[in-house]
């Protein structure tokens, strides 16, 4: 290997290099690591399940395609609804739905914490602290109850608006976490080095320490799905959702309108709770791996203890725990 | 650091001050009232103890720190005049900085040829055809072999004293007159550290680059540099030939400084602090020699004022009040 890296041109070389790297930096972080299999495994379940859905769902979701609260059978294998809905079909659509509200609302929270975060940790003194300003005031925004007060305003509201509402107000607690990240990052040798050598600051950022917090950063991302997750289901458990769209939230406010658990009927309850939490589960065990992953270049295991520390603070201000 | 036979001083400051502030309205002098010339070729050593304001003094001259007083003089002009003329890369690009930590100094995440580089793009000595080359050329000036493989590493790949020389080439990448070396060998392995001094000394000779280099080990001092000057809590206490000031030092404090040396190549900084009297925290308004506490030769007028400059050989220079 050394000698093909010796002849071939530097960028073929470089880009096997890169290759070779992110698949050894995969095995060890699978290898005896059995939360991140088992958390990596059951997502690609779900979200295979998710991108298949129209081949794998066996009704159209949206119509009346049974009984009423049909129990499992081999027909309608987990049952329908109190309106005649194949129940493993909605749950497939639901979990586009779901996952699509909630990764949106991980983007957009992870990017804003990320501009807002390094900046200020990067830039200091006066622009530190007008962002840090504006990072504490939206981190004691009572969010879900603006969403339910806004909710409740609007009438219903679609998803894409829930996903929305979500990302731009839970941004504030990764922004923390990333700026004191960057803060400690910024003193180190290389980033002088760096300033020394006359890097321009946007590249500094973007291309020294940016890399340098993708642990972080992911971390946070998982963090921000899971409860754009819950909160999206509970907005539509509470009926503030559009309770059209199928959803495992609206799947959740349907069963609960039709007292499904009263008459018997569990499965149009139970079923997209436990998916809920199976996805919930799965995320949260991947999180836990990548504390897992003792790797010491990157010192991912401090990083995450921070963030888990500041979110729980943070939950704390906000009055959730 | 006025000599007979001066060679083209490249870089020279007169009365550096640093002051930082620390909590609201305190100031504390980092760097009190040092000056020295550095010359073309040639190697000026501070020695002095952790704390005595060392790498604050380097940092200034990087301009990582804005000074708080004294002139800079680079290259016959005074800094802000050389960076308003010639923009503030180019001088980044004469002045190169060589950290302590060889595992700090490289981020973790990029391979060897960016490292080296980004230097040679920034300032636009290699386009995207050469520097291949150019990258390769400088890992084997360093002694990096083979240096195409080494050049794909990662920094965590690397040994510390593989690492300082990396950091080496990526000064040299620059090609600049002026290399500041933060204590480039104390948290290298004993074996490499031989290596490291060698290389140095080479790019000294051959290549004609000054070299400020900053230590706590006095040994290694005289070994690669022409000049030597001690620093006690940010004041420069005696300099000069290195020869001069480390086989017949007469200040005091170097006279401890030496005592706790048994040989070359070990740290002296343990049996130092056995003796250690209080070290002053040094304000604005602090007056007297800041070694008076610990100084066994101590005056009465030592703790009014702080003595001036005494030549008691040639290039010979200290400053204390019972020479
Ligand atoms: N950024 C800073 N802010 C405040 N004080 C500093 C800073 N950098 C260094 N100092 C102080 O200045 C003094 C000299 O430090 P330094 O230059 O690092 O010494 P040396 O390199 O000789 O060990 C120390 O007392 C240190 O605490
Ligand atoms: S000036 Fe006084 S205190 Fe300072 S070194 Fe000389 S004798 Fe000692
Ligand atoms: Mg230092």
């Amino acid at each position: 290997m050394n000698n093909s890296i010796a002849s071939a041109p530097n960028q073929q070389s470089q880009f096997r290099q890169t290759c070779s790297t992110v698949w050894m930096k995969c095995k060890a972080f699978f290898s005896g690591n059995p939360p991140a299999i088992i958390g990596v495994s059951l997502i690609m379940v779900i979200l295979l399940g998710a991108l298949f859905a129209p081949i794998l769902s066996s009704h159209n979701p949206d119509k009346r395609v049974a009984r009423p609260h049909v129990a499992p059978n081999a027909e309608h294998i987990l049952g329908s609804t109190r309106n005649g809905r194949d129940v493993f079909s909605q749950v497939l659509y639901g979990a586009r739905k779901t996952l699509a509200v909630s990764l949106f609302a991980g983007i957009i929270a992870m990017s804003i914490a990320i501009a807002v975060g390094v900046t200020s940790g990067y830039m200091g003194g006066k622009v530190d602290e007008w962002m840090n300003f504006a990072t504490n005031v939206f981190l004691v925004f009572p969010q879900l109850p603006l969403l339910i007060v806004l909710a409740a305003f609007l009438g219903q509201v679609g998803s894409m608006v829930i996903a929305v509402l979500l990302g731009f107000t839970s941004w504030p607690w990764g922004a923390r976490v990333i700026r004191s990240q960057t803060m400690a990052i910024r003193n180190k040798e290389f980033i002088i080095s760096a300033e020394v050598m006359g890097e321009s600051k946007i590249r500094i950022i973007l291309v020294e320490i940016l890399p340098n917090l993708i642990s972080i950063v992911f971390g946070g991302f998982l963090g921000t799905v899971i409860y754009a997750m819950g909160a999206e289901a509970a907005l539509g458990f509470l009926g503030l959702g559009d309770a059209t769209e199928v959803s495992w939230g609206s799947m959740l406010y349907w069963a609960q309108v039709s007292s499904s658990l009263y008459t018997g009927a569990w499965w149009e309850m139970l079923v997209p709770a436990i998916a809920l939490a199976l996805t919930g589960g799965a995320l949260a065990l991947i999180n836990m791996s990548i504390d897992q992953v003792s790797n010491p270049k990157l010192k991912t295991g401090p990083h995450l203890k921070l963030w888990k520390k500041m979110n729980h603070e943070t939950e704390k201000r906000r009055g959730l725990v | 650091m006025e000599t007979t036979n001066t060679p083209e001083v490249v870089l020279s400051v007169r009365n550096l001050i640093k002051d930082f502030s620390i909590g609201k309205k305190k100031t504390m002098r980092a760097v009190n009232e040092v000056s020295f010339d550095l010359c073309k070729g040639e190697a000026l050593a501070i020695v002095g103890e952790s704390g005595s304001g060392k790498s604050t003094g380097a940092r200034v001259l990087t301009r990582i720190y804005d000074k708080t007083g004294g002139d800079i003089i680079f290259k016959g002009q005074p800094l802000d005049e050389f960076v308003k003329q010639h923009g503030s890369l180019e001088y980044a690009r004469q002045v190169q900085m060589i950290f302590q930590d060889p595992f700090g100094s490289l981020n973790p995440v990029h391979s060897i040829f960016h490292h080296i580089a980004r230097p040679l793009l920034i300032h636009k000595r290699a386009d995207k055809k050469t520097i291949e080359k150019l990258v390769y050329e400088l890992l084997e000036l360093v002694g990096l072999f083979p240096a195409a493989e080494t050049a794909g590493k990662f920094p965590h790949e690397l040994s510390g004293g593989q690492r300082q020389r990396v950091a080496i080439a990526r000064a040299l990448a620059v090609d600049p007159e002026v290399i500041l070396a933060d204590e480039p060998i104390s948290m290298l392995d004993v074996s490499v550290r031989l290596g490291i001094l060698n290389l140095m000394t080479d790019l000294k000779d051959k290549h004609g680059i000054s070299f400020m280099y900053i230590t706590h080990d006095i040994a290694t001092a005289r070994y690669f540099a022409e000049k030597t000057a001690v620093m006690y809590v940010g004041h420069m206490v005696e300099w000069g030939n290195s020869d001069k000031v480390t086989q017949t030092p007469q200040h005091p404090y170097t006279q401890l400084l030496l005592s706790a040396v048994p040989e070359a190549g070990q740290k002296g900084r343990r049996e130092l602090g056995a003796k250690k009297g209080e070290i002053p925290m040094w304000t604005g308004d602090t007056k007297g020699c800041p070694f008076a506490a610990r100084c066994p030769r101590a005056l009465d007028k030592c703790n009014d004022s702080f003595p001036g400059v005494t030549q008691i050989a040639e290039e010979h220079f200290i400053r204390c009040h019972n020479i």
